[in-house]
């Protein structure tokens, strides 16, 4: 989807404020959210959870802080999965009588589940499209839906750097479509195609792209 | 936080008001109360996991790897080549780091990550990422003004030498490898390591 979360090249969006050090959360809070984050029955799937971010109202979002994004997200995605009813949210208790689930991740199973060497690539059937040093096109795509095909590559002529193996495509896995493996690239945009003259000349810009995403220039 | 005090903390609020519904340390503590009363959620599963983040996984992590690219021609030949696997030689595995890729800096080139639709980062090298980095300045003006960003980190990069983005738009996290600073060829890899700083590992410092 078209959002305000798809940032990349926008003007105007305030200054940067570096910190050098800084606690890694601000706030009590910002911890237990994402510890609750992670340690949630709606843990599981990287790409619906980031999708719910991205349905935040473009205003609001803008005005959110990034664990009241969290929050937020984390609260539809327990209503949606049936773990809350809008009543237990709203009043902060159980509804009588329902019943006492097990927690997804006890403590015990931290340590081991922080450590987990995940993987999202997968095995497919079909050979790679481009090899490295191709011409591609970002297809010009305005997807309703989740997508990682941001808008300030659309249109554009890059280069295959690298083929990266077939990995899980979140266009579909965040619409519960299953893993739908594709083919991903790393691909090589010249800062000039992407800007033109406000490009640096030397300068380049590489994005992780699926190969729907993708055309043969 | 213990449990007690999330009840506590419930109930002064519903019976006297007095926290706006805006306050979001007493709806968080609400959200876990309920979460952990319908035993959804482990609250010693909570702290272990802020425990995780706060002291187990930050950018020392990520400084080990440096410094021992620097320090051992072996190892970075081998980070180069195959990054996730390298990395996990010196056991920093786990979530956010399952595709790591190290990009290096030459005196031709400086490299910089960042993640625009999001807020990618590798939590096991570098732990959670500043504000700044999740923040929409940066996300909006890496990749169409890399060299503005630099300038308000204080760094001024020549004309000549080339600058490299990395938009994180999948499950690549990347890592970038610092120049080793001249004049440190008698440190040993621990004395290196300290020398390592996150923005340098991010590619907004040059050390």
């Amino acid at each position: 989807m078209n959002g305000v979360h798809d940032m990349g090249g926008m003007q105007g969006l305030g200054d940067l404020a570096p910190e050098a050090g800084g606690p890694v959360f601000h706030h009590p809070w910002e911890a237990r959210v994402h510890a609750l984050t992670i340690a949630s029955p709606t843990r599981g799937n990287i790409d619906v959870g980031r999708h719910q971010r991205e349905l935040i109202p473009g205003p609001e979002y803008l005005a959110m802080s990034y664990y009241e994004k969290w929050f937020r997200s984390l609260s539809k995605l327990l209503l949606q999965g049936g773990f809350v009813t809008p009543d237990e949210l709203a009043s902060g208790r159980p509804a009588a009588g329902s019943p006492k689930g097990e927690p997804r991740l006890p403590a015990g199973a931290v340590e081991a589940a922080m450590a987990r060497p995940g993987s999202y690539i997968r095995e497919v059937a079909a050979p790679p499209a481009f090899q490295p040093g191709d011409a591609v096109r970002c297809r010009n795509l305005h997807p309703r839906g989740h997508t990682r095909l941001p808008r300030y590559v659309r249109g554009h002529v890059g280069e295959i750097l690298a083929w990266r193996g077939a990995h899980v495509f979140p266009d579909s896995h965040a619409r519960g479509e299953g893993e739908d493996p594709r083919h991903l690239y790393t691909v090589r945009f010249t800062a000039r195609e992407l800007w033109g003259e406000a490009g640096g000349p030397r300068d380049s810009i590489h994005l992780d792209l699926w190969e729907p995403y993708l055309e043969r220039a | 936080m213990t449990h007690d005090d999330s009840d506590h903390h419930h109930e002064h609020d519903h019976e006297h008001g007095q926290h706006p519904p805006s306050d979001m340390e007493l709806r968080v503590k609400a959200l876990e109360f309920l979460l952990v009363e319908k035993g959804l959620v482990d609250p010693a599963a909570l702290d272990a996991i802020v425990d995780h983040f706060e002291h187990k996984v930050g950018p020392r992590n990520g400084a080990r790897v440096v410094a021992r690219a620097w320090f051992d021609p072996a190892y970075r030949a081998r980070l180069m080549e195959d990054a996730t696997a390298a990395i996990a030689e010196l056991g920093y595995v786990g979530g956010q780091g399952e595709h790591m890729m190290a990009v290096e800096n030459t005196a031709g080139a400086h490299n910089m990550v960042v993640c625009t639709l999001c807020s990618c980062y590798p939590w096991p090298v570098l732990g959670l990422p500043p504000v700044w980095y999740k923040s929409a300045p940066y996300r909006s003006r890496a990749v169409i003004d890399p060299r503005g960003v630099l300038a308000d980190f204080g760094v001024t990069l020549p004309d000549e030498i080339e600058v490299r983005v990395w938009d994180s738009t999948a499950e690549l996290r990347y890592l970038v490898i610092p120049e080793r600073p001249a004049g440190t060829e008698a440190l040993s890899e621990d004395q290196l390591a300290a020398l390592v700083t996150r923005d340098g590992m991010i590619g907004t410092a040059r050390l």
